[in-house]
């Protein structure tokens, strides 16, 4: 397989899914849905690309195949070039470590009977085999890189608030050092100025440690935020993409500008 | 006479770690077609203010103060009195409609219930009313529809079926709580366009609670902000957004990332944020409850409560140090 040729981190050309329904009729074929119908997308190393669409618009049908938790219908997703879908399964396990997620539900994503320094330290574990101590001491270290103490360690996720919670699974995903970070609404859930320290801790993850984030949101404003290239999609395809000052500017596609109408901002918008 | 005024509203929980005051010293008057919005973060005391006006507090909850119905005094009435008067002349529209639903009756019998129950209205013509109802909220093909259960509508649409139960008796308050924060944004425009032209349409007062700033203001004429269960700063919407005055107003709104900013702004620009967390309501401070957290907390603030500051147009807030933190320009203040 000739590999390393991509100059983007990720390259998703031409990506297909399609799911099965429950069978309705016994007499009938049972009918499928389309999630992704055909989107191809690049990722450049250093430009954090924001996903922004509804409900039902495949955004975390595309994290899911980004992730390879599951294959795609057709297409291919490439990371660094490689084909994560066509790698032998020890292959994938070691790319895994480049690749790590972060999750909308900070009290769902957490396991409420593990210490915090377990779960923080599991990608570690299961991806480097590191031992015992080296996995505490790179949780720790991962820990206070999201600004949380080291008495954390031994702690369990009901003794943290919510924005803390979602500290924690960024500590997570960042303890293996990937360099594309896929985070699914990983900001919805939270309050308005906890929201706003998780984004800044993102953006600094990104000016000094260099991950690259795939930020999937239906919130056009928390996405242009961080990010610099922004994919609007729709029904499964993207209908929209660019640098987010371009898309947000001169919004090219009916529903980027409906989107962007439907925000509720606090003043007119300043878009002339 | 207001149509609904609350005085010094207060809301206490009992549980197995003592006393929380969840609300507490809430006052305002609303008037026919007055809209008012509730702002503040999870466990600020907005949903419980909510279930405290509906007279649904929960059981180990005690409600004091006044709450008073065009003259009538609310709190103490017995569950049958409450019985007459919620669904009747209050009114709520629930955050999730797929609890408030019952997911097992179809929605025209839902529609009808309060119809039949505070209208006497025969099976029929309540029927007929839920026909009219639901095509009013925009569901497409009400007759058919009507008999259809929770479950074989979109998310939006079974918001739009919440609304139209709420409006069965035509209340004179409707309590919107949290309404659209399951729903789309394109979908959310639309369910807060219907709620406002119905509001209008009927001469309803809409109380709307919520966290998210965009929508106070585009949707309500005054607001209260709320802060570990007591008001922090209440005024007409267009006012608080304009001057922000309590310090922890202007950390929320400066904390919000803005559309509008990104167009002018630089990408690595950092959000302004408010330093610590939300108190515990087990053991709030004698003083202000944003002591601590503002950069303007002087010994007095943690001691003595907050005094009441007017500002121009019934805008007040409170605050000890309401001298310095006027004096100070808004976006200093929001980065403190």
């Amino acid at each position: 397989m000739d590999q390393r040729q991509s100059p983007f981190l990720l390259e998703i050309r031409d990506v297909t899914r399609r799911y099965t329904l429950p069978r309705e009729s016994l007499f009938k074929p049972p009918a499928a849905v389309e999630a992704l119908r055909g989107v191809s997308l690049n990722v450049t190393a250093g430009r954090s690309m924001g996903i922004v669409g509804e409900s039902g618009s495949g955004k975390s049908t595309l994290a899911r195949l980004v992730m390879a938790l599951e294959a795609p219908t057709s297409g291919t997703v490439l990371f660094e070039g490689r084909n994560l879908h066509a790698l032998p399964p020890d292959d994938l396990r070691a790319a895994r470590r480049d690749f790590q997620m972060v999750f909308q539900d900070p009290y769902g994503s957490l396991d409420p009977r593990r210490p915090i320094w377990r779960t923080v330290a599991e990608p570690a574990a299961a991806l480097e085999g590191a031992s015992r101590a080296q996995q505490r001491d790179r949780a720790a270290a991962a820990l206070e890189s999201v600004g949380l103490r080291a008495d954390a360690l031994d702690k369990f996720p009901h003794e943290f608030s919510g924005g803390q919670r979602q500290r924690i699974a960024i500590a997570r995903a960042l303890i293996t050092r990937p360099k594309l970070i896929v985070a699914d609404e990983a900001v919805s859930a939270l309050d308005v100025s906890v929201q706003a320290q998780v984004l800044n801790l993102m953006a600094d993850l990104r000016d000094q440690h260099g991950v690259t984030f795939l930020f999937i949101s239906h919130d056009l404003a928390v996405v242009s935020h961080l990010c610099a290239d922004v994919a609007v999609m729709k029904g499964g395809l993207i209908v929209e993409q660019g640098p987010v000052r371009q898309v947000l500017r001169e919004p090219a596609h009916a529903y980027t500008r409906t989107l962007l109408e439907s925000v509720p901002e606090l003043v007119a918008p300043v878009v002339a | 006479m207001p149509l609904l005024e609350a005085r010094h509203l207060r809301v206490d929980l009992h549980t197995h770690r003592g006393t929380a005051p969840a609300v507490r010293d809430m006052s305002f008057a609303l008037e026919r077609g007055d809209t008012l919005g509730l702002i503040g973060e999870s466990g600020c005391g907005k949903s419980m203010t909510a279930l405290a006006l509906m007279g649904l507090a929960p059981d180990n909850a005690t409600v004091s103060g006044s709450l008073t119905l065009e003259g009538r005094e609310l709190i103490g009435l017995p569950d049958r009195d409450w019985r007459a008067i919620r669904g009747f002349r209050l009114a709520m529209i629930f955050q999730e409609p797929m609890t408030a639903l019952n997911p097992v009756h179809r929605v025209g019998a839902q529609i009808a219930e309060p119809l039949r129950l505070h209208q006497h209205l025969s099976a029929h013509a309540a029927r007929d009313k839920a026909i009219a109802l639901l095509h009013r909220v925009g569901i497409p093909d009400a007759a058919r529809r009507v008999d259809s259960f929770p479950h074989q509508f979109s998310g939006g649409q079974r918001q739009r079926i919440m609304i139209a139960m709420a409006l069965a008796c035509e209340p004179d308050v409707l309590i919107a709580d949290e309404p659209t924060t399951a729903l789309d944004v394109t979908v959310q425009k639309q369910i807060l366009a219907l709620i406002r032209e119905l509001v209008d349409e009927r001469g309803m007062a809409l109380i709307l609670i919520s966290h998210d700033l965009g929508l106070i203001a585009q949707n309500v004429k005054r607001m209260l902000v709320m802060y570990g269960g007591s008001v922090v700063e209440s005024g007409a919407s267009a006012d608080v957004f304009a001057r922000p005055a309590h310090p922890y107003t202007r950390g929320l709104l400066a904390a919000r990332p803005s559309l509008a900013n990104r167009l002018v702004a630089h990408r690595s620009e950092r959000l302004p944020t408010i330093a610590g967390s939300v108190p515990d309501l087990f053991s709030l401070p004698p003083g202000c409850p944003f002591a601590g957290r503002c950069a303007y907390t002087e010994a007095a603030c943690r001691t003595q409560p907050p005094p009441v500051v007017a500002l121009p147009g019934d805008h007040r807030f409170s605050c000890r140090r309401a001298d310095v933190v006027l004096g100070t320009p808004e976006s200093i203040a929001a980065d403190a």
